[in-house]
């Protein structure tokens, strides 16, 4: 699509969520990026203001348009703070949809996306090889976090401190699982995500470990495809519907009471926005996606929540553990109490509360490489954050904030340990 | 935009801080308030009070109209640039100068968010009240501009009441001083109280010095249900004739009090034809014999049941009922339109009755809540505005509500402004003679009509 005429009419099937919109303004006070630029086409009214006026053609830059919208972490705050009930973060996905098929998608994104992210076979095997050569361009900096540096890919990366690929991940350890209930009479299928399978495959682990100790039966089926939200949130819906169908395929031969994961971005994608994004799936699609999405979980919810744990008094002498709660748990989801009880659920460990707990730490996916200034700026004040509680350790649902917040600590030289709730508890097991 | 002019406001505030592409000029077309977007040529955004004033001067001397803009939360059209031009951005400005405890006094640079301002005072034991309900965004610039009120004016005064002095730029960029960090002054013209309410049609602030109080010590709540909304009206009027000045004292109407339960399940009596949440603050002894007086004047006047709050929760409670109001009415339809026309606080019965008329009469949906303890009720018309022709009677409501209050022996905004949603009904209220009295005023000020041009008088 390259037509003016039907961009606009796309963008008028959004009206109906666009003119809902009453220029209120409230969202200024809780946007991660408004509040480093006080700009105004930053924050979610400018941009719905924006889409409104290219809609009618008051604006006549849909490309000015589009580099707006895509200046957003998609973190929610504002729809989880919008007066009038806004679904802005519906409205943002849709409308990169409909920018990205009016003006393209770059051919670097087309091809992580179309050759390989929708190949799970290929890209495993691909990302396989090069977690053998990493080491060759990269030195580690960090023993506490794991992080590393890179001069060689510094043009690319610029100063970010990585998280290497796991030299084994979770996938080759565990390459399919199908084992029955026990005590607790549940059953989970296990969702582990790109990340807690390549970069973090002890958070797989530590979620395996805990759902054994409960007697928790696991359905965990080979060929599992990213949750979509790559792909989605830069526009590309055949890329994303593609991923849909792949993980509906490997999770339908299953039986189970809950469908969970470690990764609060891919809990609230299947669980959100697979039923809101599904124009284009069929009747009998659109009911599996519904199916699924009302079982799935945050693994630390599951926990919590399906198999009544209380956590014991701390230990004398605890170690300090701050929360950093991830947007597409808390504002997206409503989990923020759960993972606290997870990590508690260890004597060890003690919670200590930072200031701007639930702020954006800034990752917000792919923003982290196409606005890395910002996304460092916001990832800053959250450091902070973590540093002046004084806690030893940073706790999170979700592998992305983990990279983002290991990044950040390693840069100011922070030991500092970053963990997923799951990881603390499985140490006590 | 010439290319040379728009390298002289680069070479004042940065050319990062100089917006020109379209989107970026576009999301300062509007404000709050429901009208049609006007995009600004150019867009500035000074990171110093002294390039703010330079701003000022460079828009003079090239007859540019300026429009300045904290948040942009005007309910009034004031932050819409309608001539075109510059819209001059505060938000940069934005330092708590000095928070003096001993003098009571603050002085902030335009830019600063209220609540942040009423939160940082508050940390300092002290007390700012006016608490508009944008106040989570709004600017104290933009407070001052519009005399922003809240839910608290009705025993504290509004934004006015605190304005103890202004410095601001003229047209020249040359800074004219006003008021004093004393309590009494008299020196010169009371050129801060011109300031106050001009919507940025009469100079550009650069900063404001405000006066604070002590908090209340205590505090209680209640909330009084009501079968009637005339018995709710006669009970406000009864709470001032016994000489109780409550903090606070705001109405809900059925369909507002529905609208919320609705939403937040705040466990509203939905049957309740009318709501009163009332509180009083000051010494401990005097809110404990006050809220007796309240509740006994409420039950006398045909109150049905009242809640009094125990405790801080149920206190919270309480007000985030009233806080939801808007929110919850806001998600009916797709647009609302939050009136703001006040009345004498005796004629709110009256108000209430010619409301529920209008809506009768145009078929419309509204609901009514606020500030019924100063007569500043917030009709809300909820509409779609694509329909065309319900946005017709839309607009024929509203002109019969500013004509039924300002029979009333009313006003046209209680704290909303004037800007250009309102200022053709200006005459109305006033004469021919203050609306060329205020031109003549502008002319002398602004001879090439810079300042935020056709807002509050038209030209």
């Amino acid at each position: 699509m390259s037509d003016m005429r039907e961009l606009l009419k796309l963008l008028g099937e959004l009206d109906d969520q666009l003119v809902s919109c009453m220029r209120c303004g409230m969202c200024q006070a809780v946007c991660p990026i408004y509040g480093q630029t006080g700009r105004e086409a930053d924050v979610a009214r400018g941009k719905i203001a924006l889409l409104e006026g290219l809609a009618h053609e008051m604006v006549k830059d849909p490309e000015g348009v589009q580099d707006k919208v895509t200046r957003c972490l998609l973190c929610g705050s504002c729809a989880a703070n919008c007066p009038s009930g806004v679904k802005a973060l519906d409205i943002f996905l849709k409308a990169r949809t409909i920018l990205t098929g009016y003006m393209g998608l770059p051919t670097v994104k087309k091809l992580i996306f179309r050759g390989m992210l929708t190949r799970p076979g290929l890209f495993n095997n691909l990302l396989s090889f090069a977690s053998k050569f990493q080491g060759l361009f990269t030195t580690p900096v960090n023993d506490i976090i794991g992080s590393s540096c890179s001069k060689f890919l510094e043009p690319v990366l610029g100063e970010r401190h990585l998280m290497l690929l796991a030299k084994t991940p979770l996938h080759k350890d565990v390459p399919s699982m199908n084992t029955q209930a026990g005590k607790s009479g549940l059953k989970v299928a296990f969702f582990p995500g790109c990340m807690a399978d390549k970069i973090f495959p002890r958070v797989g682990h530590a979620v395996l470990k805990v759902l054994k100790h409960h007697g928790v039966g696991v359905f965990l089926p080979e060929g599992q495809a990213c949750c979509g939200i790559p792909a989605l949130s830069s526009g590309d819906k055949d890329s994303y519907l593609k991923l849909v169908r792949a993980n509906l395929a490997v999770f339908k031969n299953g039986q189970y009471d809950a469908l969970v994961t470690p990764c609060a971005t891919c809990t609230s994608t299947i669980k959100k926005i697979w039923p809101m994004m599904a124009e284009g799936m069929s009747p009998a699609e659109r009911e599996a996606i519904n199916a699924l999405a009302a079982k799935t979980m945050d693994v630390n919810a599951f926990v919590v929540d399906k198999l009544g744990l209380t956590p014991p008094a701390p230990a004398q002498g605890a170690t300090q553990v701050t929360v950093h709660d991830p947007c597409h748990l808390k504002k997206s989801l409503g989990v923020s109490a759960q993972p606290r009880a997870v990590v508690a659920m260890n004597p060890k460990y003690v919670v200590k509360e930072m200031a701007g707990c639930d702020a954006c730490c800034g990752c917000g996916g792919s923003f982290t490489l196409t606005h890395a200034d910002m996304s460092a700026r916001i990832g800053q004040q959250k450091r902070d954050n973590i540093k002046s509680s004084g806690a030893q350790v940073v706790a999170t649902g979700c592998p992305a904030c983990m990279m983002q917040i290991s990044d950040m600590l390693s840069r100011n030289g922070d030991r500092i340990a970053v963990k997923h709730p799951m990881e603390l508890y499985a140490e006590s097991l | 935009m010439n290319d040379a002019l728009k390298k002289d406001f680069e070479a004042l505030v940065g050319k990062e801080n100089v917006m020109e592409s379209e989107a970026d000029r576009f999301s300062y077309a509007y404000d709050a308030a429901v009208l049609e977007p006007v995009t600004p040529a150019l867009v500035v955004r000074p990171e110093t009070r002294e390039a703010l004033g330079k701003v000022v001067k460079l828009c003079n001397d090239n007859a540019l109209p300026l429009t300045v803009r904290g948040s942009g939360t005007n309910l009034s059209g004031g932050t819409i640039p309608s001539k075109g031009g510059v819209v001059v951005l505060t938000n940069a400005l934005n330092k708590i100068l000095e928070i003096n405890e001993a003098d009571l006094y603050a002085i902030v640079e335009p830019g600063v968010i209220t609540a942040k301002f009423a939160a940082e005072v508050a940390a300092r034991g002290l007390f700012y009240p006016p608490d508009p309900g944008s106040q989570a965004v709004s600017t104290m610039g933009g407070n001052v501009a519009e005399n922003a009120g809240g839910l608290r004016g009705l025993k504290y005064g509004v934004t006015k009441d605190y304005v103890m002095g202004v410095d601001f730029f003229d047209v020249d960029g040359e800074i004219v001083k006003s008021g004093s960090r004393t309590v009494k002054c008299v020196t010169g013209l009371n050129l801060h109280g011109l300031m106050v309410a001009s919507e940025g049609t009469l100079g550009v602030f650069e900063k404001i010095t405000l006066k604070l109080v002590p908090p209340p010590l205590a505090a209680k709540a209640m909330m009084a249900v009501f079968d009637d909304v005339n018995k709710a009206c006669e009970t406000v009027a009864a709470i001032i004739a016994a000489k109780i000045v409550p903090a606070t004292l705001e109405f809900m109407d059925n369909f507002t009090i529905r609208t919320v339960e609705d939403f937040a399940h705040a466990g509203l009596p939905v049957e309740a034809q009318a709501l009163l949440l009332i509180e009083v603050d000051g010494h401990p002894a005097q809110v404990a014999e006050e809220a007796e007086k309240v509740e006994a004047i409420c039950k006398k006047l045909g109150a049905q049941r009242i809640q009094v709050a125990k405790d801080a929760n149920e206190r919270n409670k309480v007000w985030e009922a009233r806080r939801a109001a808007l929110s919850a009415l806001a998600r009916v339809s797709p647009t609302t339109v939050l009136e703001d026309a006040t009345v004498p606080r005796s004629k709110i019965p009256a108000m209430m009755v010619a409301l529920e008329g209008i809506a009768k009469k145009y078929k419309l949906t509204i609901g009514t809540f606020g500030h019924a303890g100063d007569g500043n009720l917030h009709p809300t018309i909820l509409t779609d505005r694509r329909n065309k022709e319900e946005w017709k009677r839309v607009e024929e409501a509203i002109d019969d509500i500013f004509d039924v209050a300002l029979g009333l022996g009313g006003t046209l905004s209680g704290e909303h402004g004037i800007g250009i949603a309102k200022s053709k009904y200006m005459e109305k209220e006033t004469s021919r003679a203050t609306i060329l009295y205020s031109r003549r005023l502008k002319k002398a000020l602004d001879p090439k009509g810079i300042l935020n041009p056709g807002k509050i008088i038209g030209e």
